[in-house]
């Protein structure tokens, strides 16, 4: 089932950068950073966005949380690496970190560990295309795409014209998913 | 994505495509060192014992900074300072260390087999830092990194390893590592240094002897040195290290039909002089320090893919993207 279609997504991420750009009072000082692989390509489409509304290029970057994560040694597979590419200091920063659709939170908790390796940002702030629930970690987005209530055994699948040749949001059911 | 495996013993024990995870992998560990904090914490609560058998600079460090930087805690151990100088057994030495509850032991050996042995006597990971002179695979594995980051394809690729190949674990690992990823070994060296048959190691490509060491180097992509390893030779194989430079040195003098992108390598320590002249050691075509930069992001991924991951299957495919 489609959730949000190429213009839908197109839309949100308009209002999400007026809402990066009105609560920090323009862009000086904001870095966004994207977790991959999404996040990546989200955050490069608001920095254009921010760019083409305050006429000023915003530094964006991308931050992987592998390495970070809560579950190392607990499951079967050793996640795979990700881009880390953060050519800049952060100190002082506002930290817009950007993903595709925000669940357990575990990942925006490792992400924010990462970044205090890199520097000491003046804020973190996290922006997400869909906020699914199912919180297991006191983390709260400030910007939203889509709030998209699900049940634990549905998935959501976000596909970007960047790697995968199409932009939309569907909403999937895990269950008959697998063979 | 995992390693189906506990340890590393050898290269010859790996498939194609594990060892380009370990090589992909590798890359991404690349990042870590360049950082102003170069450590990850994701290794913490991990233990590593380097147990030296022999002596190594290079190597153990590598694997110490390796291990430090994935926040795992790195013991060395060098015989000279051990219980074996008391005379404890090897396995007896294993079974005490591994009583301490390491995740993993980093043996090097000179005896073939050794790691083997202790994998088969300890639950920990094994790897394998040099058993001998049968494989050395983090060296392999490093240089097949540095050779990646500059050759996009490593199918085809005329890879010539000149020395005493007779002596080199190096030699053996890089030519299982290249062969199964599809280059052309060529090995040269004086006939006393290569051991008749070597050309059967090879899988995947071609591995010939040359020994007129001109005719083994032109043409090539890649040509790896390898140092005179005096220490292992009962008697010389060669009359002077003189003569051996002369014959087998690789020199500027030699380098002028060289291809422009040709690339030198050499696992140290070098023998200035001796296999290779400063000139050329030092100059446009040699990675030699790369390597030692890429031995490190190598270890961290061997760190990652062995103690990165439950050993039973209870969580298998919990790693899914949208999971965040």
């Amino acid at each position: 089932m489609i959730v949000l279609d190429e213009r839908a997504i197109a839309r949100a991420l308009t209002r999400i950068a007026h809402e990066i750009l009105e609560k920090n009072t323009g862009s000086r000082d904001l870095v966004l950073l994207g977790i991959p692989t999404r996040g990546n390509a989200l955050a490069q489409r608001l920095g254009a966005k921010i760019a083409s509304i305050e006429g000023e290029e915003v530094l964006t970057g991308s931050v992987d949380a592998t390495l970070y994560r809560d579950d190392i040694g607990l499951t079967g597979d050793n996640p795979p690496l990700k881009e880390m590419d953060i050519q800049f200091s952060i100190d002082g920063k506002i930290v817009v970190l950007v993903d595709d659709v925000l669940f357990t939170g575990r990942t925006i908790r490792a992400a924010m560990n990462a970044l205090m390796d890199f520097g000491r940002p003046a804020a973190i702030q996290l922006a997400v295309l869909i906020d699914r629930g199912h919180r297991e970690l006191p983390i709260r987005p400030d910007y939203v795409g889509k709030n998209l209530p699900t049940a634990p055994n549905e998935g959501v699948r976000v596909r970007l014209e960047e790697m995968d040749g199409v932009t939309s949001v569907i909403l999937i059911d895990k269950t008959s998913e697998k063979k | 994505m995992r390693l189906k495996k506990k340890d590393l013993l050898g290269i010859s024990e790996l498939d194609p495509d594990e060892i380009r995870l370990i090589i992909d992998t590798a890359r991404n560990f690349k990042e870590v060192s360049e950082r102003e904090i170069k450590k990850v914490p994701t290794l913490r609560g991990r233990t590593v014992i380097n147990l030296f058998y022999e002596p190594s600079t290079r190597t153990r460090t590598s694997f110490e900074i390796a291990a430090k930087r994935m926040s795992a805690d790195a013991i060395n151990i060098s015989i000279s300072q051990s219980s074996v100088s008391k005379g404890e057994t090897l396995k007896d030495t294993a079974k005490n260390l591994e009583a301490m509850r390491p995740d993993c032991i980093v043996v090097r050996h000179p005896v073939a087999g050794t790691p083997h042995m202790l994998s088969r006597h300890l639950n920990c990971s094994v790897i394998n830092a040099g058993d001998g002179m049968r494989e050395h695979p983090s060296q392999a594995l490093l240089d097949l990194l540095t050779i990646m980051e500059h050759k996009e394809e490593v199918s085809g690729l005329k890879v010539t390893i000149v020395g005493d190949i007779a002596h080199s674990r190096v030699a053996r690992s890089n030519i299982y590592a290249l062969t199964k990823l599809g280059a052309e070994v060529t090995l040269s060296g004086p006939p006393t240094m290569i051991p008749p048959g070597i050309e059967a190691l090879g899988s995947g490509g071609a591995v010939t002897v040359e020994y007129d060491f001109n005719k083994a180097i032109n043409g090539a992509d890649v040509i790896m040195m390898l140092r005179l390893q005096l220490e292992r030779q009962g008697a010389p194989l060669f009359p002077t290290a003189r003569e051996y430079s002369n014959l087998y040195g690789l020199s500027s003098e030699r380098l002028k039909g060289a291809k422009d992108d040709l690339l030198i390598l050499h696992p140290g320590p070098i023998n200035r002089g001796v296999e290779i002249t400063p000139d050329v050691a030092d100059g446009p075509y040699s990675l030699i320090i790369d390597q030692v930069t890429n031995g490190v992001a190598v270890r961290m991924a061997l760190f990652y893919l062995l103690l990165g991951s439950s050993r039973d299957d209870r969580a298998e495919g919990n790693t899914s993207e949208e999971d965040g």
